[in-house]
């Protein structure tokens, strides 16, 4: 897409708020449509959507294979449920960060020290739910002081600044011996086996991140049309006017930092359950920017985006061994995600948008 | 915006005025309380190890120029364009690939020296005129494409410079060491690269407050479309930013390749480095660059020397405490 066209796309969208803000409003712009497009008279339609979705993941383990199922399905939706904390605090709060993978990384450390792995020196060997309350707990808490930073500067500056958070992170896992297990990482980090179930089996451990991930979705979509949700897309759109008219800003931001910690803390259980161990490339810099990449491809301005974005980005790291070597699979994703931040704002879900848009004339005008 | 600005301009200030002189107090208690243990801690460190603490006061301090180097484009460039191009560590590697080519066909250092700061220059001219100029004042799109860039080029050197680290060969008289009192003996080298980053510094300095162009940098950096108005092309002021910016970093790239090494990984690293640096210092200020990059470098060295496994805290840590208490960096103007 050209500047012209990106400029005009942001000019054409009601309300002074989205173009006094420059660079975010093609982003905002988007995301108004959406907010139109789920009250219009189609929202039966809508519906009938979900069903099917929910009908065809239901059904899914049963005719695919237990790779299908656990590696691209499994996976899909867990990494979705990590960038879908970074859709709430990007697309509706206006608050792009890249430390999303940080706080899953340390709900995922949290869980194995906790919890039990397989150096009985870096385990207390808690049981397992209360080592899942505290790596909650640990999400949320880090998410909170990460938000409390980021939020001491704005806009782009919170990139800046959630990097840095995520890379010292980063290195502080990889120096640290003690607690850590340092460049190694913690091993045979397993789910309990709760009602007799192997929950890392393919298809348990698809219906359990299936049925979080529906909890994430439903919290998402559910939280947006609260007056918190509503306040906080009124601060992505103007902060300035918001806390003229008495709004909290900072913590409103907070706020929804802690609430995207507490998804990206689910996610990242069950993404070392997924790979039964964490390690420092678990939070490393391509690790925090693929979670990013995640969330671009798919689009921030919707709930289902991140989930998109999962399964395109999975399906790359498995079958662009097809397509070129190996070795080349950041050439590929860097690429797809260059093409879609040139072709589309929204990421997959404007481009389905705009598609729509384009097919409904022509069929109307042929019939 | 304006309109309200003026309407209660004397409010304003004074409820200003107020907040910044509590902050400022409790900020200064709090500096001088942070001085009196670090000067505690360095005097027990010096009496305990007087050697040890030479080196790493050295050390620190060739790390924080080389940070310098680095840093002082990616803040020039951010304090005119606002564009945070976080392809900046891939810029650094590209100096030091070039360079590492260029001096191992040629023979000469000082000819890769001038490839690396040159091909680093063109590619961050190339960057600007062809990618981030088409999308001007979008910083969220600039930063995500310059992420996404940045990835495609780390793999493009992985794939044809391969995992392996380079090591420089530079002339032997650079590379001897040099007898100096506490230490004993210490990498000349290293020294090179300290004298260059003052050299580097001051030139800079030198260039933005008495040249024609660096006049030009600094009304863009206050306000670019009176800049626009006054009749400059920006777009080339832009261009030429860019280009100096991004050739320090690949300039950096060689002086870090022959101090230390060149392997992939040192991008993020150096990518690290300065964000952390340019947040501590303040966005578009060289000043705020080099006292960002001393205290950076100097707290990572001396985490290394004697608190290894808890080193990164110590950057961590000066992070916050700026962002807590300044969060436009220390010599940071506007947020």
């Amino acid at each position: 897409m050209s500047a012209v066209r990106w400029r005009r796309a942001m000019a054409t969208q009601p309300g002074a708020a989205a173009a006094a803000a420059g660079g975010h409003a093609a982003w905002r712009a988007a995301g108004q449509q959406a907010a139109a497009r789920t009250v219009s008279p189609r929202a039966a339609s809508a519906w009938a959507w979900r069903l099917v979705v929910l009908a065809v993941l239901l059904v899914y383990p049963a005719v695919a294979s237990p790779f299908f199922t656990f590696q691209i399905g499994g996976q899909s939706l867990v990494l979705g449920i990590i960038a879908l904390s970074l859709a709430l605090l990007g697309g509706y709060g206006g608050m792009v960060t890249l430390s999303q993978m940080t706080v899953a990384g340390v709900a995922g450390y949290a869980l194995a020290i906790f919890g039990g792995n397989a150096s009985a020196a870096h385990s207390l060997g808690w049981p397992w739910w209360l080592a899942i309350a505290m790596a909650l707990l640990l999400a949320v808490l880090a998410a909170v002081i990460i938000g409390a930073l980021a939020v001491r500067t704005e806009g782009i500056y919170t990139i800046m600044i959630t990097l840095a958070i995520g890379v010292a992170f980063f290195y502080l896992v990889q120096q640290n011996q003690e607690v850590f297990n340092g460049f190694q990482g913690l091993h045979r980090i397993l789910p309990p086996q709760v009602f007799g179930v192997d929950w890392r089996a393919p298809v348990p451990f698809y219906y359990l991140a299936l049925a979080c991930a529906a909890a994430a979705y439903c919290a998402v979509a559910y939280v947006v049309r609260t007056p918190f949700g509503m306040a906080l897309q009124g601060i992505r759109e103007n902060p300035r006017r918001m806390r003229a008219l008495g709004f909290n800003v900072n913590a409103h931001r907070i706020a929804a930092h802690a609430l995207a910690g507490l998804l990206a803390g689910v996610g990242g259980i069950l993404l070392v359950w997924y790979n039964a161990q964490i390690s420092p490339g678990s939070v490393g810099t391509t690790s925090l920017i693929n979670i990013l990449i995640i969330a671009v491809i798919g689009g921030m301005r919707h709930p289902a985006g991140p989930f998109l974005g999962a399964l395109l980005f999975v399906l790359l790291q498995n079958f662009a061994i097809d397509l070129v070597d190996r070795e080349r699979f950041n050439l590929v994703i860097g690429a797809v995600f260059l093409l879609i931040l040139a072709v589309s704002p929204d990421g997959l879900l404007g481009i389905g948008r705009r598609l729509a848009r384009m097919a409904h004339p022509a069929a109307r005008r042929s019939s | 915006m304006a309109a309200i600005n003026g309407a209660w301009p004397a409010a304003g200030r004074q409820a200003r005025a107020r907040t910044v002189n509590g902050k400022t107090i409790a900020a200064r208690l709090l500096l001088a309380a942070v001085a009196a243990v670090v000067l505690v801690a360095a005097a027990i460190a010096l009496a305990g190890n007087p050697r040890l603490f030479g080196l790493t006061v050295l050390n620190g301090l060739t790390l924080a120029a080389l940070y310098f180097l680095v840093a002082s484009g990616f803040t020039l460039v951010f304090g005119l364009m606002r564009v945070v191009n976080l392809a900046h560590g891939s810029l650094f590697l590209l100096g030091g690939y070039v360079g590492y080519a260029v001096g191992d066909a040629s023979g000469s250092w000082f000819l890769a020296l001038a490839c690396g700061f040159a091909a680093a220059a063109l590619a961050g001219l190339v960057l600007q005129a062809g990618v981030f100029r088409f999308m001007e004042g979008q910083d969220l799109r600039q930063t995500l494409v310059s992420i996404g860039l940045s990835i495609v080029l780390a793999d493009i050197f992985l794939w044809i410079w391969g995992g392996e680290a380079y090591q420089f060969d530079p002339p032997q008289w650079l590379y001897g060491t040099v007898p100096l009192p506490l230490v004993g003996k210490y990498s000349g080298f290293r020294l090179v690269v300290l004298g260059t980053a003052i050299v580097i510094g001051v030139g800079l300095w030198l260039f933005l407050n008495r040249t024609r162009i660096g006049m030009m940098i600094r009304a863009g950096v206050d306000d670019k479309r009176m800049l626009a108005a006054s009749g400059v092309d920006v777009q080339r002021v832009f261009a030429a930013t860019f280009a100096i910016g991004a050739g320090l970093a690949g300039f950096a790239g060689v002086m870090g390749g022959t101090a230390l090494s060149i392997a992939p990984g040192e991008d993020v690293r150096y990518l690290l480095a300065s964000l952390v640096v340019v947040i501590v210092g303040g966005m578009g200020s060289i000043t705020g660059a080099a006292i960002g990059a001393l205290l950076i470098g100097l707290a990572e060295t001396f985490g290394l020397a004697y608190v290894p496994t808890y080193g990164v805290v110590f950057t961590f840590l000066i992070m916050v405490a700026v962002l807590a208490f300044r969060p436009q960096g220390l010599m940071g103007g506007r947020t």
